[in-house]
């Protein structure tokens, strides 16, 4: 699928403090480096609180990114409900809300969006650890879009996670895996 | 850590201190302070694995004197913090440019004026470059606009502190710190021939006692002759160390310029005015005192027109027009309080102030 107008991917990922969203950003970065593609990331870094709002930002570009700052997301990975309030006006037309279904209760209301529900936290559930549904929907983003490959992410999970969060590798590649076959085709 | 060939995940603040390290870094004294939080907590575990020393001080006012206290004692050193931490540091800094002893200060800038926010912010510029202690004294004011260069720009940045025996200000911003891109941790490379630290104070046996001091009351000229000394030295760095990007200028009819984390987002605009067929520059100075003149005094010869972008109400702004001499007039883009502009917006002040 193609996002964005020019050759930049704008990401923006939302949710509660402590479902992930910081991890999922670098996840996403890191994921970008395996693949040589340039990316700018950043942690909104507000009065964050845990059980308030969080969110970070990914832009991907083949070419040099003049700005690491999101103001129109072309895709917008939602986990909560207060997120998709916040960001669904600012996603650009055409783009794409990939939303935890698990955690909305309501639909998304614009009309120009292309929409993807995934029952992350459920499937996190089934995994074993509500926590893992980050990385079941950066699966499910991965499975949706041709933004990067799922290989990548993988090893961008073993990178990260490998020396301080090593027994959390294997569970994250299969909440990963799960995410993306879990992805409506 | 070995030098790193591969592209590695680093956030902007971390960056400056990995190469802090690299460069020689042996001791950091700092007070915590939003957005600049990395710092500290990087070089708390990276500092003494490479052989330094870290301290968290019990304020600001604190952190600037131990700094003068290992730069007189001859060892590479640095503090940093964001705005209203770096005004508390103003009166250790004067001391130390009076003293002419060599440090690194970073300021990643946030919303002021008073107690501000933690956004990103560039008001900053005068305190930095027009000197906020008392006194005649002057800062080197380096501005990086990626993180590429933030990491060169640190290294060179101690060399500059002891090539001039004087302080050097990294002046960055919430987001530069902020920020995760890859970078390549590119090994140290010195900008000069090492030299023996004459002056610094390490036990005087066998050789006469030396003294560092900013207190000059007799005789009466004593403290003329420093100034005189002082002026001398600007004068030299002036001569030596202009630093400026120069971006598509030559046909240009308008001037952007703009320095750290916006002239990034400004020459995203420039590229997509030029798209557009505008015919637009950049003037990017990369060392903001000694202010690069020369590049505007050339625009202004054929450039129509400047418009300055910054994230403050107006202060590098100023600089340009003694460069350009009021020969064309210059517009400004830009407010403080931690407001920041997208490469649309301006790109939307571009064609605004486009010359007819």
């Amino acid at each position: 699928m193609q996002t964005g107008t020019d050759n930049e991917t704008r990401i923006v990922i939302a949710g509660f403090g402590g479902q992930g969203v910081v991890l999922a950003g670098n996840l996403l970065a890191q994921a970008c480096v395996e693949e040589g593609k340039n990316v700018s990331m950043m942690v909104a870094y507000g009065a964050e609180m845990r059980g308030g709002t969080a969110n970070s930002t990914v832009v991907i570009s083949q070419g040099t990114i003049y700005s690491p700052v999101v103001v129109r997301p072309n895709i917008a990975v939602i986990l909560n409900t207060p997120s998709l309030e916040k960001f669904e006006p600012s996603v650009t037309a055409g783009g794409l809300i990939v939303a935890n279904q698990s955690m909305m209760n309501r639909a998304v209301k614009r009309g120009d969006l292309k929409v993807m529900m995934i029952a992350a936290t459920e499937i996190a559930h089934g995994l074993g650890n509500v926590r893992v549904a980050n990385s079941v929907i950066l699966g499910a983003l991965i499975a949706a879009t041709s933004l990067l490959r799922l290989a990548s992410l993988e090893r961008a999970v073993e990178t990260l996670m490998a020396q301080k969060k090593a027994a959390l590798v294997a569970l994250n590649l299969e909440a990963l895996r799960a995410g993306f076959a879990a992805c409506p085709s | 850590m070995s030098t790193q060939t591969a592209k590695i995940l680093m956030k902007g603040n971390e960056v400056m201190c990995e190469a802090a390290v690299r460069a020689g870094c042996k001791f950091f004294a700092g007070y915590p302070i939003t957005p600049q939080n990395e710092v500290p907590e990087y070089l708390s575990w990276r500092l003494p694995q490479a052989g330094g020393v870290f301290v968290q001080a019990e304020s600001e006012i604190a952190a600037i004197n131990m700094i003068f206290g290992a730069a007189a004692t001859g060892f590479r050193c640095m503090t940093s913090s964001s705005s209203p931490g770096i005004s508390l540091k103003q009166e250790g800094i004067s001391y130390i440019a009076a003293a002419e002893l060599p440090c690194v200060i970073a300021n990643v800038q946030r919303g002021g004026p008073g107690l501000g926010n933690i956004r990103a912010a560039q008001s900053d510029y005068f305190q930095a470059v027009k000197g906020g202690g008392h006194g005649d004294y002057h800062l080197i004011v380096l501005a990086p606009s990626t993180l590429t260069e933030l990491y060169a720009l640190t290294m060179n940045a101690f060399d500059y502190a002891d090539h001039y025996r004087n302080p050097v200000m990294i002046l960055m911003d919430g987001i530069l710190g902020q920020m995760v891109e890859p970078i390549v941790t590119e090994e140290y490379r010195p900008l000069f021939e090492p030299t023996e630290k004459d002056y610094i104070l390490d036990g005087c046996k066998g050789r006469k006692p030396r003294i560092i001091k900013t207190l000059h009351l007799q005789p009466a000229e004593a403290l003329v002759e420093v100034n005189r000394r002082l002026v001398a030295k600007y004068k030299r760095i002036s001569s030596e160390l202009k630093l400026c990007e120069d971006f598509q200028t030559d046909d240009a009819r308008l001037i952007v310029s703009a320095y750290g984390i916006t002239a990034q987002v400004s020459k995203g605009a420039v590229l997509q005015a030029r798209s557009k067929g505008l015919k637009v520059g950049l003037i990017r100075p990369i060392t903001l005192w000694p202010f690069p003149e020369a590049p505007f005094v050339k625009a202004a010869k054929t450039a129509e027109k400047f418009l300055v972008v910054e994230m403050s109400n107006g202060q590098m702004i100023e600089d340009v027009r003694l460069a350009e001499q009021c020969l064309r007039p210059v517009e400004f883009f830009g407010v403080g309080g931690g407001w920041y502009p997208t490469t649309d917006e301006v790109l939307d002040a571009i064609e605004k102030s486009y010359p007819a």
